[in-house]
């Protein structure tokens, strides 16, 4: 097994070993602390743009099994891990990690001490990097400082889908019509909606609002998605057009986009959110869950409209974790309702855009 | 909400350590306390075992030392009047007690309220019958099985379910009783003492998941509904072997995401519908994969899995997953109980967060159960149902290899690492790969033979072939090893996988120092890294750590002076939890000198491995090569290399001085020199000689012929043993020259090169002290006397405080002898001398005769410290540093004697252990110990035997086989018995003993084959209700007839003495009835 680095933005280099497609792969560096689900984290594509270490060691462990991706394909550019397993154990198992990722031309690197790097961005934020399995540290780091910075680039254009298309039916045989706007979706939203009754149909993440609202859907799904939200402007003046006409649920990308449409602001986070431990309260009910998060930017209340209210908050940092408005039928979540990977507990998130849905069908509001 | 805050609860203790109830529970109600001191709530604790650091005076706010019955129970109840019981934390003791208490309307009766888990959740859980009730309102599936009262009703549902089938006991600890049935004959064997287990006679006949894997979960909820999970385990055994017996891991590893998030969900669905308030472990079975074992179903579906157990307290899971995580299970569930809610109570380790949230391990962390077949040769080794285990080990590092590596190194197993083979494997045309204590050292020796990782795991039946993998990586790094030359790359890729020096050494043709020089040469050092709850995501400040051979390190030097405190490694008999005490208080009087306590043990189950009893843990195997890592990590610091004490880890701590002076390592306290003149036979002789103190006649022997001359010389009966080991392993009384032949072989396999002891064998009274030294001064704390005369291992003994038979002469000489002993061998801190003295005529001078000296903390120093008010490690370690006793306020001689008696009494747990004999001897085959404390002697006496389930029902039948011996001594024993009208039943000649002494006895034979009702069926059918039976030595035909008896005795768990002097103890007991006091500790100590 060959060689290979991670050389950071600082100047700190990790030397590995090749665990992937041999070659550079460039990226914002960000870890995620779930200790199972690698293939769904792999597939998710609010990783676009990111290098994605993962801070359980062992990597691989169950195998690869197609039917778990949360995506047509692997969203980060490379992948970084302690131990990367070549002999995986599971039923469902037909391929190792090493022969996906390498089938799909993704670089990776095991060997790392994935702790110190994890504790680098702790420290000093997220920072940009490289995978090189042919490169001195040296001459990767003279091109990680030429790499254009993370946030300036709009990754919601290279996720989102190209073409409006009906999940699983056509719209109009379920029981609820959805339009769900399509920032970077995971497959595990439309299962839920579709497991509830919905029929989706999904939209390019810039569709305007009146194409939408011209199919009369019973609700509107945002989607999560990567990068930064301050550059998706025209995506928040369409939102805007839909929030009091239609029930609208937002998660992660989908909740910044729809706080921003009532006022609010984003800011970026040190290191970001990324595990399947975060605990939120939900501030109505005083309850509290264990969640799955995958989030860089984080909502910031001040200016939020009078209408709307922070629902839910994030008890390690106190972030917002969600919105609900007291007028119109929006309710917007920070975290990963649908997990994939990550705990369950918040599949009821979905019941109550139905619950929603069902009100403003019904004519209750 | 109402407000749920109790101004005052009690805690009950799990009583003694046994197989199942081990140290855990110390550390779970230590923490609980703690906890409730923050809340402000007055914590009142019960417990039998003085071992323990709860029962420290300080820990709790009143602590009673007393036997947990529910009479007991009620007094203390009636003075304290606490409003709330938390049951949870005293494992299945404190459980069933919490029933019990409330069954007889106690609880009702003094207005106590349960907190933590609800009546109701306990009986859901526990009552078969209701558990599946519940499963099937939740959804969750539920395992074909039958309830059943008697062996017939197992027989058809056995016939109905279809077999093999597992027998399940209701309400038993470690599933005693229980077991696996293949045939019909089995069973009805199985049905009979799992019948026999459960003490409302209620057995689950279950189907068998044979091959399936094994996951358990903890979970927490809160009186909000709040619910989390802190942490998964998977088994590397699979179903069929008790989770207590099998390696496992945490997190899981061969669970998916989906496989993983299915089961917690239904783990929280569990602990939310029992209503919980607290932790809780739910044990599931998951259908492995079916190339391994199959299973008809649709493999495209989720996983079928089901819900095997539920654990509505704090379990040794619980422990493990504490240990394993950071996140202290026992002190939040203790704060929930005071009504707190989960996004209350802030997360102690990060200080930054709450404990509403799911630990993230970045490690792995691997348990290994320790066995005590290192001593029970003769023990059935075969795993099953039925809990075999001591203690466990546990090891954390970054890869399953390395982790897997350092628990077996922390094993203590006679130095074996995994390299290890049977003998008997060599020729073998097929390794044995069945469940026992030495299934991973098979594993391993397969793989090495080529055995393909398939036809491995479906022979194991079900060992999943990711673990076999892991082990194959392992043994493909042995290879390189033994082929390649030594390369820097090659060294650093070994470490990374665990092997230790020795390892590499072994292989590699280099002896360990030399591979240790080459990692220094080639900058290979491990380092330590941080168990955080939360994989680095935020700052910690846990001084918690663990090594591994990766870049960065995070154990970085810390200011101001510290010193290293060796801890004791896992329970194993002849190494309990007293151990863990000394080293727990060791650390505190450290810290109480201004130092910073370094703590290394491998011990999940412990206080001493609690993220917050030292300065800086270390969570590392306790062998040389670690613990001077460790030492050069830390010698990184302004203050330099930092000492080690060694006297408080046991015999553990103990083998590491001599490595640690020949490495120029600086130890505090009693240093090797001292260790060595104990422990050299000849150099110890010398040393009494020139002291004029005597001991028994006897000498260090290395050859038979040597053997045979010294017990001439000497005269039989001698005791034969090796120097060096612990617990009195393979010690044995000879009575003549045909035994010798057969013992000296035996000692000389556990010796292993060094001398073997043989000595006189003194029968007289045995006296035990320890004593303090600071050089100049000695401090007896006190004098402590066992019931059983010389000949019953010490720690196998009941031991009272004050000696009650001793003069003031004898005890003058005692100390007189001590204090030279100790000032002569330049011991400082803690000796245990054990004495036997010897009858004497009027006028004749005190007969005393040194047996033992051992320059270290004894088994007695918890039990002593406690009944004399003398905090003993603290003086010994303020000894240490050079604080003189006088200076810390302590004079010289022995310490007044207290107003007060006690009884320490040893517990075992022989109904676990299969095959295993159950007669007192030079070995010490117990597991725990309780006290018993009272103003009088019979009141503690009394207390002893009721903590020790000893206590003989008045007026039963009693079962008497009487060695020739010891007839004349039982003589008098008889009388009282036959007085207090208990039936007596006999074995041939002692019925006929009986029937000379004109009293009425019913005849058994002792021949198994030869008609009934003989000496089991008896004891099996409930006729007697006790059991005298002693021994003749160990190579007579009595030994084998013997076995039987107590065997049964033991299975039926029906007191079996086979001490003359215990029984007579019992019986003293009996004649007149306990009137004991019920009091706190304090209470004790103050009625000065």
């Amino acid at each position: 097994m060959s060689d290979a680095w991670l050389v950071l933005a600082d100047g700190t280099a990790y030397r590995g070993r090749a665990a992937g497609a041999p070659g550079r792969a460039d990226g914002e560096v960000v870890f995620n602390t779930s200790m199972t689900g690698y293939q769904e984290m792999l597939t998710d594509p609010s990783y676009a743009g990111q290098l994605l270490v993962l801070t359980y060691p062992l990597i691989g462990n169950y195998g690869i099994d197609e039917r778990v991706e949360e995506s047509a394909r692997i969203q980060p550019t490379g992948l970084i891990v302690r131990q990367a397993t070549d002999q995986p154990s599971h039923l469902r198992s037909h391929q190792t990690l090493r022969e996906y990722l390498e089938a799909r031309g993704v670089v990776a690197i095991d060997g790392v001490d994935t702790r110190a790097v994890t504790r680098r961005i702790r420290r000093h934020g997220v920072m940009l990097g490289t995978i090189t399995t042919d490169e001195t540290p040296e001459q990767a780091l003279a091109r990680v400082r030429d790499l254009p910075g993370y946030d300036d680039i709009n990754w919601v254009d290279s996720v989102t889908t190209p073409r409006v298309y009906d999940w699983s039916v056509p719209l109009g045989e379920g029981r609820y019509r959805v339009a769900l706007l399509d920032g970077g979706v995971k497959r595990n939203i439309m299962r839920l909606l579709e497991r509830r009754g919905c029929s989706v149909r999904v939209f390019p993440a810039g569709t305007p609002a009146a194409d939408i609202l011209a199919l009369h859907p019973d609700g509107v799904c945002l989607s999560p998605g990567p990068g930064d939200p301050r550059l998706l402007d025209s995506m928040v003046r369409e939102v805007r057009q839909l929030i009091g006409r239609v029930p609208v649920f937002g998660i992660c990308l989908g909740h910044q986009v729809a706080a921003r449409a009532l006022g609010a602001g984003t800011f970026k986070l040190p290191f970001g959110h990324r595990g399947g431990n975060h605990p939120v309260k939900d501030l109505v009910s005083g309850h509290v869950t264990i969640t799955a998060q995958n989030h860089g930017y984080a909502v910031d209340p001040d200016g939020l409209d009078a209408s709307a209210f922070v629902s839910h908050i994030n008890l390690n940092d106190g972030t917002v974790e969600g919105i609900a408005s007291r007028t119109d039928p929006l309710m917007t979540i920070q975290y990963h309702s649908e997990a994939c990977p990550g705990p369950l507990d918040n599949e009821y998130i979905f019941d109550r855009f139905i619950e929603m849905m069902a009100a403003v069908k019904g004519g209750v509001r | 909400m109402e407000s749920l805050k109790p101004s005052s609860v009690l805690i009950i203790g799990s009583g003694p350590i046994v197989i199942g109830q081990a140290a855990e529970f110390d550390y779970a109600g230590t923490q609980a306390c703690k906890a409730m001191r923050e809340e402000g709530v007055r914590s009142i604790l019960v417990n039998s075992n003085p071992a323990t650091i709860m029962t420290d005076l300080d820990i709790a706010d009143a602590v009673y030392i007393e036997p947990l019955t529910v009479p007991v129970l009620e007094r203390i109840i009636a003075r304290e009047r606490p409003e709330g019981l938390l049951p949870t934390l005293g494992g299945q003791t404190g459980l069933n007690l919490a029933v019990e208490l409330s069954k007889a309307g106690i609880l009702e009766k003094y207005g106590v309220r349960l907190l933590g888990t609800p009546l109701d959740a306990i009986r859901r859980a526990e009552d078969r019958e209701l558990f599946r009730e519940m499963l099937a309102k939740l959804g969750e599936p539920v395992l074909e099985s039958e309830i059943c009262h008697t062996v017939e009703e197992c027989v058809a549902a056995a016939e109905k379910i279809g077999l093999p089938v597992v027998i399940r006991p209701a309400y038993t600890l470690g599933g005693t009783g229980g077991g696996m049935a293949f045939t019909m004959d089995q069973l009805r064997a199985v049905a009979a003492s799992g019948l026999a287990a459960s003490p409302i006679t209620q057995v689950l006949v279950e189907k068998n998941l044979l091959g399936w894997k094994e996951v358990e979960y903890e979970v927490m909820r809160d009186g909000a509904g709040n619910c989390i999970t802190i942490c998964n385990m998977e088994n590397m055994d699979p179903m069929g072997v008790h989770t207590g017996d099998s390696i496992v891991v945490a997190p899981s590893q061969t669970l998916s995401d989906k496989d993983y998030q299915m089961l917690r969900s239904a783990a929280l669905r569990i602990i939310s519908e029992l209503g919980i308030e607290g932790g809780c472990n739910v044990q599931f079975s998951l259908a492995p994969r079916k190339d391994v074992c199959d299973w008809r179903g649709d493999p495209d579906a989720p996983l079928p899995y089901y819900v095997i157990e539920v654990n509505p307290r704090v379990s040794r899971s619980s422990a493990l997953a504490s240990k394993a995580t950071g996140y202290p299970i026992a002190r939040v569930a203790a704060k929930i109980a005071c009504g707190r809610t989960l996004d209350e109570i802030p997360n102690a380790v990060t200080k930054k967060t709450t404990a509403a949230f799911e630990p993230a391990l970045d490690y792995v962390v691997v348990k290994i159960p320790r066995w005590p077949f290192d001593k029970f040769a003769l023990g059935d080794r075969t795993l099953g149902t039925q809990m075999k285990a001591t203690g466990e080990v546990m090891a954390i590092d970054r890869t399953f290899e390395a982790a897997l590596n350092k628990a077996v190194r922390s094993l203590e197993v006679g130095g074996r690492s995994l390299l290890w083979e049977r003998p008997e494997w060599r020729d073998a045309a097929e390794i044995p790969v069945h469940a026992t204590d030495e299934r991973l050292w098979a594993l391993m020796a397969a793989l090495r033979r080529g055995e393909d990782i398939l036809d491995l795991s479906r022979r194991s039946r079900g060992v999943d072939p990711w673990f076999l993998e892991r082990l194959q990586n392992i043994v493909r790094m042995e290879r390189r090893l033994l082929e390649e030359p030594l390369h820097p790359d090659l060294l650093r890729e070994a470490k990374r996988m665990g092997f230790s020096d020795e390892m590499v050494g072994q292989l590699a043709d280099r002896l360990p120092e030399q591979i240790r020089a080459l990692r220094h040469e080639w900058g290979i050092r491990p380092v330590y890294k941080m168990v955080d709850t939360c994989a680095a995501e935020f700052d910690a400040e846990t001084p918690y750590f663990y090594s591994t051979y990766e870049q960065e390190n995070e154990a970085l030097p810390e200011e101001g002076r510290g010193a290293l405190v060796v801890g004791s490694g896992p329970i194993r008999i002849g190494q309990g939890i007293e151990f863990d005490y000394a080293s727990v208080h060791a650390a505190w009087a450290l810290q109480g000198a201004g130092l910073r306590a370094i703590m290394v043990n491998s011990n999940p189950e412990t206080v001493s491995t609690d993220f917050d009893t030292s300065d800086r843990l270390y969570f590392e195997p306790l062998d040389e090569e670690a613990i001077r890592d460790i030492i050069e990590n830390e010698a990184e610091g302004p203050a330099g290399t930092p000492p080690s004490i060694v006297q408080f880890g046991g015999q553990t701590a103990i083998n590491v001085a001599g490595p640690l002076r020949r490495a120029g390592l600086p130890i505090i306290g009693s240093d090797a020199e001292a260790i060595d003149i104990a422990e050299d036979r000849r150099r110890f002789e010398r040393f009494l000689q020139d002291l004029g103190i005597p001991q028994p006649p006897g000498a260090a022997i290395t050859t038979l012929e040597e053997a045979m001359k010294t017990a001439q010389q000497i005269g039989y009966p001698v005791l034969v043993r090796p120097s060096y080991v612990l617990g009195g392993r393979a010690m044995e009384i000879v009575q003549n020259a045909t035994e010798l032949v057969t013992f000296v072989g035996a000692a000389a396999e556990v010796a292993a090169g060094k001398p073997i002891l043989i000595d006189k064998f003194l029968e007289g009274a045995e006296v035990e002290v320890d004593a303090i030294c600071d050089g100049e001064r000695v401090l007896v704390p006190g004098i402590m006397e066992h019931i059983e005369r010389a000949g019953v291992h010490s720690g196998d003994s009941m031991a009272v405080y004050p000696p009650v038979h001793l003069d003031d002469e004898e005890k003058a000489v005692i100390v007189d002898y001590t204090r030279r002993i100790v000032l002569g061998m330049g011991a400082i801190g803690l000796t245990n001398i054990q004495y036997v003295v010897l009858p004497r005529k009027a006028g004749e001078a005190p007969r005393v005769f040194v047996l033992e000296v051992n320059p270290r903390a004894s088994r007695t120093v918890p039990f002593l410290s406690k009944v004399t008010g003398v905090p003993m490690v603290q003086l010994a370690v303020g000894a240490m540093l050079g604080r003189k006793l006088a200076e810390q306020g302590y004079p010289d001689g022995l310490w007044p004697e207290r107003s007060l008696y006690a009884i320490k009494a040893p517990v075992f747990s022989m109904s676990k252990l299969t095959g295993v004999d159950t007669y007192l001897g030079p070995e010490m085959k117990s597991t725990g110990e309780v006290m018993g404390v009272d103003r009088t002697f019979e009141g503690a006496l009394a207390k002893a035997l009721i903590a020790a389930d000893l206590a003989l029902p008045p007026k039963a039948s009693i079962l008497l086989s009487i060695s020739d011996r010891t007839k004349a001594d039982a003589l008098p024993l008889i009388h009282q018995l036959a007085e207090a009208g208990y039936r007596l039943y006999a074995t041939e000649g002692t019925s006929r003993m009986i029937a000379a002494l004109g009293l009425p006895v019913t005849t058994v034979t002792k021949v198994l084959s030869g008609g009934h009702p003989n000496v089991v069926d008896v004891i099996m059918d409930g006729t007697v209700q006790c059991v005298i039976n002693t021994p003749e030595g160990r190579m007579t035909g009595s030994l084998r007839d013997g076995f039987h008896i107590r065997r049964a005795a033991a299975e039926r768990r029906i007191p079996c003495f086979t001490s003359i002097d215990t029984a007579r103890a019992a019986i003293q007991a009996l004649a007149r009835p306990a009137d004991y006091d019920v009091a706190t500790v304090r209470e004790y100590l103050g009625a000065d």
